[in-house]
């Protein structure tokens, strides 16, 4: 834990990503196993313990210190973590050595419920502030030190000499403490074998299409388009005996959506969009939300909301890989296997027609409100399937966002970098002489601006509401948003889709922000 | 005052030395070391036999850049509270000028740019950075030449500084340079080569916020006393009534509160620090 424990703190402060992928490519190569495979289960998420709940941290902190002096100091510092591991009392010294993660690891498993919050207290007795800071940040998960998975795995690729591809091709097929991975890595054997049809396979991404640079040294023969649905980009893995259904992180959601898992049939790894609606006929997000907010769904959910996947790519065929084929090649083998299965919850993604590139320009636009896509999707016919975010053969093209003035009715604070600041907003929109909540954003603006709304929310409270703050109704902010739907979660009866702040309105009157009725205009 | 605040700051000046009571009608003023910065003062009140000490800035910890706190017992104690809660508590100074030596000697090419107030942390640790047995010049901003004059003029050992100046970038190679917060983002920064960004702060306890302000290495070095210098201090004047200013007061009022005394907020316009990094 000591090690860890300094990892996490070099971390935390470098900003250069090659310093950060040098400190920890140095860490993989001289941590011995298995310590340095929990290590990189803690950084990439795949690493957790269910008993240990901020509650149980909380309780702990209560036997130690008041709870108002703790509750005034969570409040300031915003991160669970660092406020336990700052105010616990410092205790001399002990001759106790801290536990090595695996030995932190396997002391937790074999503790029972009822002796577990004394023995992390024990563990945080021993500790000095920074190592209380890394455990407990190891044991609930979510270290936010800047590090992303694929960070941690591009820093095996440094160490190693072997590709990030490589790596990424068998990473959800393993699990910690990673021996096969790291003894692979080190040169002591072949690459581990994983069972293609039964995990999830990391996806590909397109970053966004820049209009005034990309399409001058682009040619439109060398590309195909398709529309940009707005579902959830899901991942289907099957064969005779499994068949799941992973989200875009690799979660399995297969138990929300029986109706499309026991369709599947035949050996395939597809990539597509979630969407729901009778005959192939994608309803707006909000009634995929219906399906998206349980863990199973209701007899009512599944024939009100009928779910179907329109495929656009296929990565593995049978039990071949294709993902090195290029698009074209691979989209003809989609379009077989498709015509061979014939499936009632499979539809594939339509090929839009265009020879140039202000023709795909207008069909961008057109159809955009009777069809409910967001934009349109460009992909080089000759691109492989690479998963991450490659720059150049996959581009999105989303459609012009909309605006509205709302008003600052409430705000949280953020998390990791932006803990200790009221980041979040709820946003309303005026009902008459009432306001009432459309959405809540909080990105689109710069630090400076942060730092200024963060003190207008200190000096503009009327309630508190736990970690929620509500403000003076005083403060207009320029929404941007793809588009409006109906919604029941809502007392407008209306949700924003992916709403962000383009602009603060300082000047702008709260009386003169937008109405109810405009919204109802969009839609 | 003259240096940091300009000749006219004041309409006149009248100096008074620590210790020595000023009478004024029936009232009994006197100055005694609030260990904050050189010469940074407490102010004592009496009035027939109840005596009101109000601290300012203060620190209690040793501090050889500035004369050491004196516990004045009183009846109505007015105390900071910049870092009014339990989670500050900061290490010993050396420990964090280890820190940055052991940090040098592990990169010896690269600069240290360390960030510092120009009145008071500049100072201090530099002669921090000197009982330790660094040697080697220390290179400073502009704006913290006059205060440093000052210090070395009073007897404060600093060692040899030198100004950090453009041509300079070579020899500043691997040397400790130091300059207020506002410059280590800012355009001057831009004459050293591959500076670390430090930034010497009791606000550098916070990981996070170490991290937003782009620091590299924090170091734990405050002019303001921590949760157990201001809860001892409060303990020690035996006063009745806590006057609580200048920050985080609600923990400070909760603490006396819960330790028997009576305790209130004093809230003054526009003096919350927080937003200085």
């Amino acid at each position: 834990m000591k090690r860890f424990s300094q990892l996490l703190v070099t971390l935390i402060l470098k900003t250069s990503r090659n310093d950060k992928i040098s400190v920890l490519s140095e860490y993989f190569k001289y941590t011995p196993d298995p310590d340095r495979g929990y290590a990189l289960g803690a950084l990439t998420r795949t690493l957790s313990f269910p008993g240990i709940k901020p509650t149980l941290l909380r309780t702990l902190v209560a036997e130690k210190i008041d709870q108002e002096l703790f509750n005034l100091s969570y409040d300031y510092v915003g991160d669970l973590a660092e406020t336990v591991s700052l105010i616990w009392p410092d205790t001399t010294p002990s001759k106790e050595k801290l536990p090595s993660i695996t030995e932190f690891i396997s002391d937790l498993e074999e503790t029972s419920k009822t002796k577990l919050s004394s023995l992390i207290s024990s563990f945080l007795d021993n500790a000095n502030s920074d190592e209380r800071w890394a455990m407990i940040k190891f044991a609930t998960g979510g270290l936010r030190v800047g590090v992303s998975a694929r960070l941690a795995k591009t820093s095996l690729a440094a160490y190693s000499g072997y590709l990030l591809e490589d790596i990424e091709r068998v990473w959800h097929g393993l699990t910690p403490p990673y021996i096969g991975l790291f003894e692979w890595l080190d040169g002591k054997s072949d690459i581990p074998k994983i069972q293609h049809t039964r995990t999830f396979h990391p996806m590909m991404l397109a970053n966004p299409l820049n209009t005034e640079k990309d399409f001058d040294r682009l040619d439109p023969n060398d590309f195909q388009a398709e529309w940009k649905w707005d579902g959830i980009r899901v991942q289907a893995v099957f064969d005779e005996s499994s068949k799941r259904l992973f989200s875009r992180t690799g979660d399995d959601i297969s138990r929300a959506f029986p109706d499309i898992v026991g369709e599947l049939n035949g050996k395939a790894v597809l990539d597509g969009e979630l969407l729901v609606g009778d005959n192939f006929k994608a309803l707006p997000f909000n009634h995929l939300q219906q399906r998206l907010n349980r863990k199973s769904p209701t007899k009512i959910h599944l024939k009100n909301y009928p779910a179907f996947i329109r495929v656009y790519d296929m990565l593995f065929y049978n039990d071949d890989d294709i993902r090195d084929l290029p698009l074209q090649v691979r989209r003809q083998k989609l379009e077989d296997w498709m015509e061979r299965v014939r499936n009632s919850r499979l539809d594939i993604s339509e090929i839009l027609v265009f020879d140039n590139w202000n023709r795909l320009a207008e069909l961008r636009t057109e159809k955009a409100d009777t069809l409910g896509h967001e934009g349109v999707m460009i992909k080089d016919l000759q691109s492989k399937y690479s998963a991450g975010r490659p720059k150049g053969p996959w581009f999105k093209w989303k459609r012009d966002p909309k605006f509205l003035d709302g008003v600052m009715m409430y705000a949280q604070r953020g998390h990791g970098r932006r803990s200790s600041f009221y980041s979040d907003y709820t946003f309303g929109i005026w009902q008459g002489n009432e306001l009432v909540p459309v959405g809540k954003a909080y990105s689109g603006f710069t630090d400076e601006e942060l730092v200024m709304l963060d003190k207008w929310v200190r000096n503009n409270t009327l309630n508190r509401f736990g970690p929620v703050r509500e403000v003076r109704k005083e403060l207009v902010v320029e929404l941007a948003f793809d588009s409006a739907h109906e919604s029941s979660r809502h007392k407008s009866g209306v949700a924003l889709r992916f709403p962000r702040i383009n602009r603060i309105r300082w000047d702008k009157p709260a009386q003169e922000a937008d109405t109810i009725e405009t919204i109802w205009s969009i839609i | 005052m003259k240096i940091r605040y300009g000749e006219k700051s004041a309409t006149s000046f009248q100096s008074m030395e620590f210790g020595k009571p000023l009478r004024i009608n029936d009232v009994t003023i006197a100055l005694h070391p609030a260990g904050h910065i050189l010469g940074s003062a407490q102010v004592s009140i009496e009035y027939r036999g109840q005596r009101v000490v109000v601290t300012g800035d203060y620190k209690t910890i040793p501090d050889s850049s500035a004369q050491a706190f004196e516990i004045i017992k009183c009846d109505l104690f007015v105390t900071e509270a910049t870092f009014g809660l339990p989670i500050f508590q900061h290490p010993s100074p050396h420990n964090e000028i280890n820190n940055l030596l052991k940090s040098i000697s592990k990169q010896p090419n690269r600069t240290h740019l360390v960030g510092v107030y120009s009145l008071g942390k500049a100072q201090r640790v530099m002669s921090l950075l000197r009982e330790a047995g660094y040697d080697r010049p220390i290179f400073i901003h502009g704006a913290l030449e006059k205060l440093c004059d000052y210090y070395s003029s009073e007897g404060i050992n600093l060692g040899q500084l030198r100004k950090a100046l453009v041509q300079d970038k070579e020899t500043m190679k691997g040397a400790v340079v130091m300059a207020p917060p506002s410059a280590l983002r800012d355009r001057w920064s831009r004459r050293l080569m591959d500076p670390i960004i430090c930034q010497a702060s009791g606000w550098m306890t916070i990981k996070q916020r170490a991290k937003r302000s782009g620091v590299e290495l924090p170091l734990i070095i405050s002019d303001h006393a921590d949760w157990n210098e201001l809860t001892s201090t409060i303990k020690a004047t035996e006063a009745d009534t806590i006057w609580v200013t200048h920050g985080r007061e609600d923990a400070i009022v909760h603490w006396c509160k819960l330790n028997g005394k009576n305790a209130e907020p004093l809230r003054l316009q526009g003096r919350d620090e927080e937003l200085e990094i």
